[in-house]
């Protein structure tokens, strides 16, 4: 019986996810990571789209915002509740991320990269220039914190934590089952060649566009959660500064990957929030550390990992085959 | 005479030059067709034009008799058109298995929801592609290499592996650009037997190829193109002595 199974090692993470607030005791850690959380649901959205569609996204903080917008305007300015004001804001997500997508994958490659890198810009001129629904840089103040689930109330550090963190492990379950499954298989078609997608028959409109809404809808879901989660929300959370963060993530940790999200989010904030006496010399060292790893590690962290696995494994195999060859020439 | 694909005044135009132009051309069910002439003379083009990466500029393609001349390319797979490419665009990153198996996606219903609840449709639809594309392999015979990686395998396993891929999507008639392309003569040997016994097993075969030889063993039926233009259809032998095609080929290769 092997203990070091795959599986086991995702369980054994998962309880000591759970148990992190009680070995803590920490409140600044449960912050620290309750937000990277956060960014890291986001992560994974970019990743299903431009990770294993192929198809390399700058907008998402935009959505991000537009997913912290949309909660922070229905439960301020409007009064609703809050766990009808989450779907509201997921649905409008979706909705605005349908109205680009159609326009926006008309397009490929740098283009597309080129043309969602505006509209996310875009999208945060929207929010800072509107003053009269968004309050522009003044930013919404205000916002609830999540309403209670009958008994269970969501006002200290630890009940967040959970919340996002439950989140977070629903959201890695359905990207999970989506890579695995033939809906995934047939977005990698598409990432792997296009043309090739059509001629065995794949719509790769239909399929690239329910990529793209699906992922801004984990960007819109983690925008929400971010305004419930700091309770201020200002127009900087749609800006192409945060955008290059979450893609930063994604490079390190590994595109494509399942993990890779994950990783380079706790990796990145966690080492951001170590360097904080730096201040902005930090970026001399994440500059350098992200160029060698594109350039030594095209598939970030996670990619490395599997990558040395499955060498060790062929290695292995090697040395196994060859040994029989030895026996038999022995006997021979 | 039993007519699967039908082209009437062919032609695409890129600017000023007709790439293909003004080509009727006839595939009969079960047999062997061969698509040749010089570099440039549009026998790719018109492979695009039938499988519908292309609109053409004029002229309709009809198949069994329905004009598809406007149907997107996904929709032509759908229809039972297959096709390989030049050069094979498969994932290097990904085993020969992992390849083949999305080729049969087309004939699944399954969609984002089942994926996320994981249902019985979803694992009976996965445990279909896996099973077609372990049948395809196993035609074109890859059982061994299923799962090795795309990038360790040669060029002549991964001109098969296109053709499975091309299999899997349940074709009528498979349309192969360059299949013997890159490879040496024993390999060639092999593909011309397996195109033989794709052919043989009820499938109408349309193919590109430059080396003569094998073409003029394989095909039963061979269109010339040049400068976008039939310049001659017929049998092998018709071709063979044929003075256009010979003037074509610079009295060459044409008899080789």
């Amino acid at each position: 019986m092997k203990i070091l199974t795959k599986r086991n090692g995702i369980i054994a993470l998962i309880i000591f996810a759970f148990s992190f607030p009680y070995i803590a005791q920490n409140d600044y850690y449960l912050h620290m990571l309750t937000l990277s959380f956060i960014w890291a649901i986001a992560v994974y959205g970019i990743n299903l789209l431009s990770g294993y569609t192929g198809y390399l996204s700058l907008a998402h903080a935009g959505f991000f915002a537009i997913g912290a917008y949309s909660l922070g305007l229905l439960t301020v300015k409007a009064g609703m509740n809050f766990w009808l004001a989450l779907v509201c804001a997921c649905l409008i997500t979706c909705a605005i991320g349908f109205l680009i997508g159609l326009i926006a994958l008309r397009t490929k490659e740098h283009f597309f990269a080129i043309y969602t890198l505006c509209v996310g810009y875009i999208i945060y001129l929207v929010i800072d220039k509107w003053e009269g629904l968004t309050e522009g840089v003044r930013g919404l103040i205000g916002i609830p914190a999540p309403g209670n689930i009958g008994p269970i109330a969501f006002d200290t550090a630890a009940s967040q934590y959970y919340l996002v963190l439950i989140f977070l492990l629903a959201v890695i379950l359905i990207v999970y089952r989506i890579i695995r499954s033939l809906t995934g298989r047939t977005y990698m078609a598409i990432r792997n060649s296009e043309d090739l997608a059509q001629t065995i028959g794949i719509s790769t409109m239909k399929n690239k566009l329910t990529a793209f809404v699906l992922s801004t809808f984990f960007a819109g879901l983690a925008g929400a959660l971010y305004a419930s989660f700091i309770r201020f929300i200002g127009p900087d959370i749609g800006s192409t500064a945060i955008m290059f963060d979450l893609l930063m993530y994604l490079l390190v940790g590994g595109i494509g990957t399942l993990s890779g999200p994950l990783v380079g989010t706790l990796l990145l904030v966690i080492l951001s929030q170590n360097l904080q006496f730096l201040q902005e010399y930090r970026m001399l060292i994440f500059g350098p550390l992200l160029t060698l790893i594109i350039i030594f590690y095209p598939r970030g962290i996670a990619g490395a990992f599997f990558d040395w696995r499955r060498k060790r494994k062929d290695n292995d195999e090697l040395s196994r085959v060859r040994g029989e060859m030895h026996i038999k020439a022995e006997e021979g | 005479m039993n007519l699967l694909i039908e082209t009437k005044n062919l032609t695409k135009r890129f600017g000023g030059l007709a790439a293909v132009n003004n080509v009727d051309f006839t595939i009969e069910k079960g047999r062997i067709n061969a698509i040749i002439g010089p570099n440039g003379a549009g026998k790719s083009t018109f492979f695009n034009l039938i499988s519908g990466f292309h609109r053409p500029t004029s002229g309709t393609v009809l198949f069994k008799g329905i004009d598809i001349t406007k149907l997107p390319a996904n929709e032509i797979a759908g229809l039972g058109i297959s096709r390989t490419f030049q050069t094979t665009s498969l994932f290097d990153q990904s085993t020969v298995l992992d390849n083949v198996i999305v080729g049969h996606r087309l004939r699944t219903k399954s969609n984002l929801v089942d994926a996320i609840l994981r249902t019985k449709r979803l694992k009976r639809e996965e445990a279909a592609c896996r099973d077609k594309a372990m049948e395809v392999l196993d035609i074109v015979g890859l059982t061994a290499s299923a799962d090795r990686m795309v990038s360790s395998i040669s060029q002549e396993e991964k001109k098969r592996t296109a053709i499975a891929l091309a299999l899997a999507t349940e074709p009528e008639i498979i349309f192969l650009d360059e299949p013997a392309a890159g490879i040496n003569p024993d390999e060639t040997e092999g593909l011309t037997e397996l195109i033989k016994k794709l052919n043989r097993s009820g499938l109408t075969v349309c193919l590109i190829e430059h080396k003569m030889h094998m073409i003029m063993n394989l095909a039963d039926h061979i269109m010339v193109l040049n400068y976008g233009e039939k310049i001659a259809e017929g049998t092998p032998k018709e071709i063979r002595g044929n003075d256009a095609v010979i003037k074509a080929y610079l009295g060459g290769s044409a008899s080789a």
